[in-house]
């Protein structure tokens, strides 16, 4: 390896490096701040008896199953999100008497607790998966429309004058400027809706006791297993991450599309 | 030197050419809510084929306008604009734009802006990234095709922009200040550039400028246009060898074409910089 490929390799790997070094080196405090009675013992698990756990969850409460299902109804709900999301914020754009009569309230429910929401779901739709999707639906919707809606209102005049003078039809002005140029805003809408209908899926899951992630954190921690309660809340990351790592990769490939 | 008079611009044994571009009459008003603005009045002009004019006035003259006019972005306007002898209306293929702003497509690779013409009217991935190479060593980019506008310079990005309009092959190339937020070293260089680009294409050139030696530098004709309303004040011809390139800027003959210009425009600019100041004091006063 020559010196210069070896430099880039550790420049690129030092963050990385950094970040599971701190990570390990936060565990460690944790660990001994529990075990010395720094933090409470009925309020954290010592990071050793979580990771203890992880064996116990996979045999005794099929965590794997439980995570499939949160991540199915995490992706249908992001689906949803973006699908619905993205079309209302272009409806939006484009009809100006309707974004004038509905763009404060559409901001006002993207800040309410919808969560709150869900007796009303369960009365139309039952304790079922689809109650799930459809928190998680309608929790992210509204960030992703205002962001989209932002996105394309702030395509520079300019970007769209340059279209017009090749002669664009609406249609090719829409696909090849307007909105590449709004995609990175409309991309941080959908991170957003997306962790707003993860938090709800979970939420409503841990609320109804059905389903994924959320009902067996509902679970162990109502029979005190803190530990277990610790390692089923580290699967909610992991769908995190995953729903995270596809939106990124969705982003670059419709970026290098456009 | 010859200065000839507004609406006289061409030369006895020029005048069988037609015209390729022919301006006549426009009248351009604004509704304000202090009322109505005129910004330009009665402004008429022709190009011929192959020729490069540059329209030089104060700010506030109009030069926008009219460049929107002509690239067919804006109307409401009186007046016609013609091209090969056929009134268009609205943006047609046989006007190039070149924008003041920064106007490269950030999410393309230089190759994929300059090829953006031609995308759209449906050419072949493999003819369209031929055609676009050709342009992009025209404007001196080799080498860059796939870097994205972030990684270049702003006169490099103001270079793509060229070509990308070049490239859709347009009967006349309509550039508003496009090298206006470069330093002077790199307006010079680009000017020779562009020289050197309308020289090898026999490309019709309409520049917007500010600014007198980027026009005196590059241009066959200059119109002198008043501060608003923005009418022809007067036409200066060119008369400097060709191919010219930058070092002329140095001689005789080119400081007195730009004291001439500046001449004329340091009426206007006075004009307007009354006019500016004495609508800040009106603005303060109603404060």
């Amino acid at each position: 390896m020559s010196g210069l490929s070896k430099s880039l390799t550790r420049s690129a790997l030092r963050p990385v490096l950094i970040g599971v070094g701190s990570l390990i080196l936060f565990f460690i405090f944790l660990e001994f701040a529990v075990r010395f009675g720094l933090i409470n013992q009925f309020a954290v698990a010592p990071p050793s008896d979580i990771v203890k756990a992880f064996p116990r969850l996979f045999a005794e409460e099929h965590v794997g199953d439980r995570f499939l299902d949160t991540a199915f109804e995490a992706v249908i709900a992001s689906v949803f999100v973006a699908l619905f999301g993205i079309s209302a914020g272009v409806l939006l754009y484009k009809v100006r008497i309707l974004r004038l009569a509905t763009e404060t309230w559409v901001a006002a429910f993207a800040a309410a607790p919808t969560v709150l929401l869900y007796p009303l779901f369960l009365v139309i739709f039952g304790r079922n998966a689809t109650t799930i999707i459809m928190m998680g639906f309608v929790a992210g919707l509204a960030p992703v429309t205002l962001k989209t809606l932002e996105g394309l209102s702030t395509t520079r005049r300019v970007l769209v004058n340059v279209g017009r003078s090749f002669n664009l039809t609406e249609w090719q002005l829409f696909w090849k400027i307007l909105f590449p140029s709004a995609l990175p805003t409309i991309f941080v809408g959908v991170r957003l809706g997306l962790v707003f209908a993860l938090i709800n899926i979970v939420g409503v899951e841990f609320l109804i006791n059905f389903g994924g992630l959320g009902a067996l954190i509902n679970e162990l921690s109502e029979r005190f297993d803190l530990a277990g309660t610790y390692a089923a809340i580290c699967f909610v990351i992991l769908v995190s991450v995953m729903v995270f790592m596809t939106t990124e990769r969705a982003e670059r490939w419709l970026t290098s599309a456009g | 030197m010859s200065i000839a008079p507004a609406r006289d611009p061409v030369v006895p044994a020029e005048a069988a050419q037609p015209p390729l571009l022919v301006v006549d009459d426009i009248v351009m008003r604004f509704e304000t809510p202090e009322g109505s603005v005129t910004a330009v009045e009665h402004v008429s002009f022709d190009v011929k084929q192959g020729e490069f004019l540059a329209v030089i006035g104060p700010s506030g003259c109009g030069k926008s306008t009219l460049f929107n006019i002509i690239g067919g972005l804006l109307d409401g306007y009186q007046g016609r604009v013609a091209v090969g002898g056929k009134r268009i209306i609205g943006p047609h293929r046989s006007i190039g734009m070149v924008f003041q702003e920064e106007s490269t497509f950030p999410w393309r690779t230089v190759i994929d802006n300059v090829a953006f013409p031609l995308e759209v009217a449906g050419m072949t991935k493999a003819e369209r990234i031929e055609r676009a190479r050709h342009f992009v060593r025209l404007v001196g980019l080799d080498g860059f095709e796939r870097r994205y506008p972030a990684e270049l310079s702003g006169g490099m990005r103001q270079r793509v922009s060229m070509a990308r309009t070049l490239a859709s092959e347009p009967k006349i190339m309509l550039m508003d200040e496009p090298f206006g937020a470069l330093d002077e070293q790199t307006r010079l260089l680009l000017g020779d550039k562009v020289i050197q680009i309308q020289q090898e294409l026999n490309q019709t050139t309409l520049l917007i400028t500010h600014n007198i030696t980027e026009a005196v530098q590059l241009a066959d004709r200059v119109l002198v246009m008043t501060y608003r309303p923005g009418r022809v004040k007067r036409f200066v011809a060119i008369d400097l060898p060709r191919p010219r390139n930058s070092e002329i800027v140095g001689s005789d003959t080119f400081g007195h074409y730009v004291a001439q210009i500046w001449s004329d425009l340091r009426e206007e600019a006075s004009r307007g910089m009354i006019a500016d100041e004495s609508r800040s004091r009106g603005r303060g006063r109603a404060e």
